[in-house]
């Protein structure tokens, strides 16, 4: 009898404990759309109770709109401003900082991506808390889970911050549902501090038809064995049949092949697609971090010894360049 | 803006070549006996400020370490390097397994500030915690501008462009000094330290501190639960042919069959 009354008591507080936790996610988006990894974040915050969404930026009303539909999230401040244009941490920080003030967040959530991690650390220390960089899970309402040494450990933490200041790996958690929720849109609080420390100039962003590297299903990538950029035609010939995404490993970045923002690895992008077909790559420590979740690994290398092969499912051991234009015949 | 004064931080870590070992009681990796250098992205850091004195713009480049006795070989390697002069502080091990980017970000902000730094340059991230986080912090606590994940970095007047390595592409930000900037691997490429430079190294100034002197306490708010190995992947098989592969990947949906 007892341990029933202990059973039903021990899910009630659980409930309890799920609404009087707050969490805040800062969403990323681009003012026109959310960036998926912010749908990662938004599942990773449920974990812990109740969801508020962070939107800043420059006629971000669209984006809120599709925010307060997300499932999970119940209430969307805005902060619409020409001062968030470019989404530097210097301009954020005061609104994040103005934000916790009024509401009292316990915990602080958002993707472990260039904004996140340039913002989050900031914020981190005008908050004297110590932030838990790209948690990969939630054990408990204190205690989280992330890897260190490029993926060849992993370490459990636990937290005494009263403000936990977290980033979270978009890959270890399933996106939310966009659709569902029923958040409301309010205004974030004005914030008088103004950033006049640091000017956004411009972006270069590589544009391409391609699914979203971070969020494809299938990912193809090339290394040092491609031998040049213009080799790069043939995976994306591939890519472009799969409807997969097209990677590089630091060597062939490194060897001007292909830009910068398409690495694979402990230094770039970490990706855990359903499919990762990995391309004249030998498997460094360094790549191996960015890319050794995903569901199905698959080596194309002519060297049997490279140690891709040994964290690969299926391994085709044959020269790349007669391997990829079969391969675009057959599928 | 002539004669900045820089201050690089370099952390000693694990070699980025060396495949780490968890201990087996589960609370850290093997550090005794594997060999240890210089955090790569701190090499960068190292690189580009010696680069700007040689271009005129800074006129000394001061090196800190914070940690255990060994860090002064990182140290002595970032004065080979160029370096002017150097600070340890020194942390006892206890301590030193406490330590997170916040007590560093304490630390270089106190030096920067009883130094009059103009210029931090830190690397991206350690590649031992892959916390990405004290060039932020250090920022933060001195209110000064930063310019992270540094691909380009082109002095303008009395200010700096940064180019920095975003998602997606690249992206330009214009910083006022004083500032903090964290090193991408696209930054630069290190020199080698010269048999000559390392014996000239061994001549300049390394002063040691403890976190005490500069007012720091070194109190933890995370505790290590554990530290394991990440799970192992199955076996995979080796296939004989691309018909055999695409075969295979029919099988599991990822090709219309």
């Amino acid at each position: 009898m007892f341990s029933r009354i202990n059973r039903l008591y021990s899910v009630s507080n659980k409930t309890l404990l799920q609404r009087f936790k707050s969490t805040l996610v800062i969403a990323e988006h681009n003012n026109e759309a959310l960036t998926p990894v912010t749908l990662n974040t938004v599942t990773a915050a449920s974990q812990i109770g109740d969801v508020t969404c962070l939107v800043a930026g420059e006629n971000c009303g669209k984006v809120a709109e599709e925010l307060s539909k997300v499932a999970g999230v119940t209430k969307v401040l805005v902060a619409d401003s020409a001062a968030y244009k470019g989404f530097l941490a210097e301009s954020l920080t005061p609104l994040v900082l103005a934000v916790q003030k009024q509401f009292n967040f316990e915990y602080l959530f958002a993707p472990a991506s260039a904004v996140g991690k340039s913002l989050m650390p900031r914020v981190a220390a005008k908050l004297d808390v110590s932030p838990i960089s790209e948690i990969t899970g939630v054990k408990g309402e204190d205690t989280f889970v992330r890897t260190i040494y490029a993926g060849n450990a992993i370490q459990t933490l636990k937290t005494s911050d009263a403000i936990k200041v977290l980033t979270v790996r978009g890959t270890a958690f399933e996106a939310a549902q966009t659709s569902g929720g029923s958040g409301t849109i309010e205004q974030a609080p004005s914030v008088e501090e103004k950033n006049n420390k640091t000017k956004f100039i411009n972006q270069e962003i590589h544009k391409s038809d391609r699914p979203d590297l971070a969020s494809a299903r299938i990912v193809i990538s090339g290394g040092r064995g491609m031998k040049n950029g213009e080799n790069f035609g043939m995976l994306y010939e591939l890519a472009d049949k799969m409807h997969a995404a097209v990677g590089a490993s630091r060597a062939a970045v490194d060897a001007g092949f292909v830009p910068n923002d398409m690495q694979i690895g402990q230094t770039g992008k970490i990706v855990a697609p359903d499919l990762y077909i990995a391309v004249g790559i030998s498997g460094a420590i360094q790549h191996l971090a960015g890319m050794k979740d995903s569901k199905v690994i698959v080596a194309i290398n002519k060297d049997p010894e490279a140690p891709i092969f040994q964290v690969s499912d299926y391994g085709l051991v044959q020269d790349l360049f007669k391997a990829i234009p079969e391969m675009s015949e057959q599928v | 803006m002539s004669g900045l004064r820089i201050l690089v931080g370099v952390k000693r870590v694990i070699d980025y070549a060396v495949k780490v070992r968890v201990k087996p009681d589960k609370m850290g990796v093997v550090t005794d006996g594997v060999k240890h250098s210089m955090n790569p992205f701190d090499e960068i850091a190292v690189e580009e400020a010696v680069r700007m004195k040689e271009k005129k713009v800074a006129s000394e480049i001061l090196a800190v370490s914070c940690g255990p006795q060994q860090c002064q070989e990182t140290l002595r390697t970032a004065l080979a390097m160029g370096a002017d002069k150097a600070i340890h502080v020194l942390v006892d091990p206890k301590d030193y397994t406490n330590m997170q980017p916040i007590h560093v970000s304490k630390l270089l902000a106190k030096i920067a500030t009883d130094e009059k730094v103009d210029l931090i340059i830190l690397g991206k991230q350690a590649i031992d915690d892959d916390c990405n986080q004290t060039g932020q912090m250090v920022s933060a606590l001195l209110d000064w501008s930063q310019g992270t994940f540094a691909s380009k970095i082109e002095k303008k007047d009395g200010t700096l462009d940064v180019t920095r390595e975003i998602d997606g592409g690249l992206e330009t930000i214009n910083i006022t000094l004083p500032a903090v900037i964290t090193t991408d691997l696209r930054l630069n490429e290190p020199r080698y330290a010269t048999l000559p430079n390392i014996m000239k190294a061994k001549k300049k100034s390394l002063t040691t501190k403890k976190p005490g002197d500069l007012g720091v306490e070194i109190k933890s708010t995370q505790q290590i639960l554990s530290v394991e190995d990440p799970p192992t992947r199955e076996a995979g098989q080796k296939v004989e042919s691309v018909e055999e592969l695409v075969g295979k990947l029919k099988e599991g949906g990822f090709v219309k069959s």
